[in-house]
C-alpha cells in the first residue's frame, strides 16, 4: 500500500515497537507532525529544548534497555541534539535520532535552517543515514533500530529532507536487514575462555572490574555465579554501578578518581584483573603505568577495538558478557581465597568512606544516605555531573542494574534532569529520583516544563551549594583557592518550581531531611527539594589528575568518625 | 615503539560519504594516513580502498579495529607482512629542450617509464611502479627541472593464489563463478 514517507515514519516505529519518543517540531518537520495524530499508539513528549530531547531518550533507552527515540527539525534543531547523541555515543546506549532536513533541491545552498547534520555527527554516532527518497526509508530504519540495539550499543542518526516525508512510496516493512559489513559478536573463542580459566583458576588475588557492559548484556546474574564459585572480589566502574549488588560480601564499590580508597587499593595489589565490559577509561585507570601494576589482565568486551586500545592485556576475549561467563563458569575451579578478601575487608576498616562529622551543617553524603534509606535502595536514581554524582555513586547503595542513571563517559552537566524525565517515562512503576547539583540542574531547567505538562513524577533532590562544585574542588585543591567563575548564585529553585506548578522544599538543617524526602515521595506527581548544603565540601577519596590510583587523596579533616560503607540491609 | 609503514586494504560498501567516514575516522583519533587510494573491486557494489599508515604496530591495529567498526566496511586486513605487488603511478613533467631531451628519453627508458606527452620545452612521462623505483627516477629527473608532479597512492595485493581476504575462498575459485 502507498503511503506518505510520514506515515511510513510512522508505521516503521510502531514496527519497531516505539511508543514513546521525544521531541520538538519545526517547519521541516510538518509532514510529520501533521501524520502523528493518525499515530495514537506512539506518545510524543515536547521537551522544551532538543538537547533534553536526545538526553530523555538517552535516560529512557537506559532504563528500559529498549532504543530511545528523539527528533528534532533541521537546523539549529539538529545541532542542539549534538551533546545529547555524543553522550549516548559515549556511553553506549541504542539511541535512534530523527532529524528533518530542508527539501532535496535545497540541500548544499546554506538554504535557511540548513545544517549537514550527518557531517557534523560524524564522529559522534554508530551509524547515520541521509534518507534521499522515500521507498528507502523502511529499510533505513529497521537497519537504524537494529544497528543501534546490536552488538555494542550506540546512537544512529537517520536525516529526512522534508519533501521526502511528502512523497508517497510502496510500504512494507522489511523481516530482516542485509548488513554484510556489520559483525556482532558472540561467543568467546575457546582457546580464549580456556586460557582466561587457567589464569582464574591459578590467581591468588584475583579481582573483577565490571562495566556497564554486564548491563547491556544482562549478564548479572551470571557475573554474581563466577564471583561467587571462585569467590572473586568484585568492583564496578562508574557506569557499571548496580550490575552487582553492592550489599554482596564481595562487593568493593568504585575504584578511580573518587573511587573507594580500598578499591584502588585492591586494584594495585591484584594478579589477576578480570575487566568485563568496561573500556579503562582514564577516570578508572588513573596514570596507567600505575594501573594494576602486578597484575595479568583479561578483558571481555563485545567490541574488539577496545581490546588493547588503552591497557595492554594478556587474555583478549570478545563477545557478548553473558554468553562469555557462561562459558567460562564452565571452565572454572571452586576458590576460596580467604587471604585476598580478608586483606580487602581490612583496607576496607582502614579507608572508610568520611561521613557524618561533628559538624551540625547539612553534608549532600548524609542526604545520599537517608536517600537510601528512604527508598530502599528500590528507586532509580539519575543523576547530573559533578559532585553530587560522584556522592550519589559513593553513599547510595545500588542492588539493581538498572537503578543508576549517570553521564560517564562525556560528563555531561544538564543530563540529570531530562534523563530522569525518560527513565519515569519507560518505567513508571518505579520512584525516580534525580539528585542534582545546583550548576548541573540549571543547564536544563526548562524541562521542569516537561515534567508539568506530561506529569512526569520525577522526584528532584539539588544538592545547593552555590559553586560549580566540583570545578571549585579542582581550585580548592590544585588552584590555591582561587575561585574564578566558580561561584554561581542560584535562583529559588522551590519558587522556580511553584512558578511551574511543582511544589517543592527547602532543606538547611539535618533533621528536615528525611521528613521532606517523604513529603516527596508521598506526593503524587513531581516534586523538588532543594538541600542547602555546605558549600565547601569536597569529594573524597580523591585521585589527583595524571596520578596514580594509589595515591588517593582522603578527607584531611580531623573529626572523622568512620563509616564503613556496608549495607544496613 | 618504532614506527613503520602498514598497508591495509579495506573491501567497503560502493556508497556516497564511505571514504568521508574512512578519513573522517583517522582525523578524529589522530592516525596518519601516508596515503589512500580508491577504486572498484572484482565484486559489484564493494570497493577495494588500501590505505598506507605510519604507526606501530598497536596503532595499526587500533586502526584496523576501528575502521572494521563502520558499518559500510566489509572487512580489513593488514597485508604489511605478506608478500605484496605494490604499485603506484606517476606522472611527471619535465623540462627538456633540445640539449635534454634525449637523455631525458634514455632515462625514462631505463625506468620502463613512458613518454605520454611531448611539447617544446618540456616532456610528461608515465611510470608505474612501487615507491622506491618512483622515487629514484625522480631524483634523477630533478637535474633537469621537474615542473609538475601527479602521483596516485599505493594500490596493493598479496602475490600468489592468496586473496587480500585470506579466510575466504582463494581468488581462484571465485574467478570459476559464471559471470551474471
Amino acid at each position: 500500500m502507498k503511503k506518505t514517507g510520514a506515515q511510513i515514519i510512522c508505521e516503521s516505529l510502531i514496527a519497531e515497537g516505539v511508543d514513546v519518543m521525544f521531541g520538538f517540531p519545526g517547519g521541516v518537520l510538518l509532514p510529520f507532525y501533521d501524520t502523528l495524530p493518525q499515530y495514537p499508539r506512539i506518545r510524543h513528549i515536547l521537551v522544551r529544548h532538543e538537547q533534553a530531547a536526545a538526553h530523555a531518550a538517552d535516560g529512557y533507552a537506559r532504563a528500559t534497555g529498549k532504543v530511545g527515540v528523539c527528533m528534532a527539525t533541521s537546523g539549529p534543531g539538529a545541532t542542539n541534539l549534538v551533546t545529547g547523541i555524543a553522550n549516548a555515543y559515549l556511553d553506549s546506549v541504542p539511541m535512534v535520532a530523527f532529524t528533518g532536513q530542508v527539501v532535496r533541491a535545497q540541500i548544499g545552498k546554506d538554504s535557511f535552517q540548513e545544517i549537514d547534520i550527518t557531517g557534523i555527527t560524524l564522529p559522534i554516532t554508530k551509524h547515520s543515514y541521509v534518507a534521499m527518497d522515500t521507498a528507502s526509508l523502511a529499510r533505513i530504519i529497521k537497519e537504524a533500530f537494529y544497528i543501534a540495539r546490536t552488538g555494542r550499543p550506540g546512537p544512529v542518526l537517520i536525516d529526512i529532507p522534508k519533501d521526502v516525508m511528502q512523497e508517497m512510496a510502496e510500504f512494507s516493512y522489511p523481516d530482516r536487514v542485509s548488513l554484510p559489513g556489520y559483525k556482532i559478536p558472540t561467543s568467546g573463542h575457546p582457546t580464549q575462555l580456556k586460557n582466561a580459566a587457567k589464569l582464574i583458576n591459578e590467581a591468588k588475588r584475583p579481582l573483577i572490574i565490571a562495566g556497564r557492559g554486564v548491563i547491556i548484556s544482562g549478564a548479572s546474574d551470571e557475573l554474581k555465579q563466577m564471583a561467587e564459585t571462585s569467590q572473586i572480589p568484585v568492583i564496578t566502574t562508574l557506569l557499571g554501578i548496580g550490575c552487582f549488588p553492592e550489599h554482596h560480601i564481595l562487593s568493593y564499590g568504585m575504584p578511580g578518581m573518587h573511587g573507594m580508597g580500598y578499591a584502588n587499593k585492591a586494584l594495585d595489589e591484584t594478579d589477576l584483573l578480570i575487566a568485563i565490559g568496561m573500556r579503562f577509561d582514564d577516570r578508572v585507570t588513573g596514570k596507567i603505568s600505575g594501573f594494576a601494576p602486578r597484575a595479568k589482565i583479561i578483558h571481555i568486551d563485545m567490541d574488539p577495538a577496545e581490546i588493547g586500545k588503552n591497557v595492554s592485556v594478556d587474555v583478549p576475549i570478545v563477545g557478548d558478557v553473558k554468553a562469555v561467563l557462561r562459558a567460562l563458569h564452565k571452565l572454572l575451579e571452586t576458590n576460596a581465597h580467604v587471604d585476598w578478601i580478608r586483606q580487602l575487608d581490612e583496607w576496607r576498616q582502614q579507608h572508610p568512606l568520611t561521613d557524618v562529622r561533628a559538624s551540625s551543617g547539612l553534608l549532600p553524603q548524609y542526604i545520599i544516605r537517608e536517600l537510601y534509606e528512604a527508598t530502599g535502595g528500590d528507586a532509580v536514581v539519575v543523576t547530573g555531573v559533578g559532585q553530587h554524582q560522584m556522592w550519589t555513586a559513593q553513599h547510595y547503595i545500588f542492588h539493581h542494574p538498572d537503578s543508576f542513571i549517570s553521564s560517564g563517559g562525556l560528563g555531561t552537566m544538564g543530563f540529570g534532569l531530562p534523563a530522569a524525565m525518560g527513565a519515569k517515562i519507560g518505567r513508571p512503576e518505579k520512584a525516580v529520583w534525580l539528585v542534582d547539583g545546583d550548576g548541573s540542574f540549571q543547564m536544563n531547567i526548562q524541562e521542569l516544563a516537561t515534567l508539568v505538562q506530561d506529569n512526569i513524577a520525577v522526584k528532584i533532590a539539588i544538592m545547593n551549594n552555590g559553586y560549580l562544585g566540583m570545578v571549585r574542588q579542582w581550585q580548592d585543591l590544585f588552584y590555591k583557592k582561587n575561585y574564578v567563575a566558580t561561584p554561581l548564585s542560584c535562583p529559588d529553585f522551590v519558587k522556580v518550581a511553584e512558578a511551574y506548578c511543582i511544589p517543592g522544599v527547602t532543606v538547611t538543617r539535618r533533621e528536615e531531611v528525611q521528613p521532606a524526602i517523604e513529603q516527596a515521595a508521598a506526593h503524587d506527581g513531581p516534586f523538588l527539594i532543594n538541600f542547602m548544603v555546605e558549600p565547601e565540601e569536597n569529594v573524597f577519596p580523591m585521585v589527583p589528575p595524571g596520578a596514580s590510583n594509589i595515591e588517593f587523596i582522603e578527607e584531611p579533616k580531623k573529626e572523622v568518625t568512620s563509616w564503613p560503607r556496608r549495607s544496613t540491609l | 615503539m618504532a614506527t613503520t609503514k602498514h598497508t591495509l586494504v579495506a573491501i567497503v560498501q560502493d556508497k556516497p560519504g564511505v571514504l568521508n567516514r574512512m578519513v573522517s575516522l583517522f582525523r578524529r583519533r589522530g592516525f596518519n594516513i601516508d596515503s589512500i587510494a580508491v577504486g572498484h573491486s572484482e565484486v559489484a557494489h564493494l570497493s577495494r580502498v588500501t590505505i598506507v599508515v605510519n604507526g606501530t604496530t598497536a596503532t595499526v591495529e587500533q586502526v584496523r579495529k576501528q575502521l572494521d567498526k563502520l558499518i559500510d566496511v566489509a572487512k580489513v586486513f593488514d597485508i604489511t607482512g605478506e608478500k605484496l605487488i605494490g604499485r603506484e603511478l606517476a606522472l611527471v613533467k619535465v623540462k627538456a629542450g633540445s640539449a635534454t631531451r634525449s637523455e631525458i628519453i634514455e632515462i625514462a627508458d631505463i625506468f620502463r617509464a613512458n613518454i605520454v606527452d611531448v611539447a617544446s620545452d618540456s616532456l610528461t612521462i608515465e611510470i608505474t611502479g612501487d615507491e622506491d623505483k618512483i622515487e629514484s627516477m625522480l631524483k634523477l629527473l630533478n637535474g633537469f627541472g621537474v615542473k609538475e608532479i601527479a602521483r596516485t597512492g599505493r594500490i596493493a595485493m598479496v602475490r600468489g593464489n592468496i586473496g587480500a581476504m585470506p579466510d575466504e575462498k582463494p581468488a581462484k575459485s571465485r574467478a570459476k563463478k559464471p559471470a551474471a
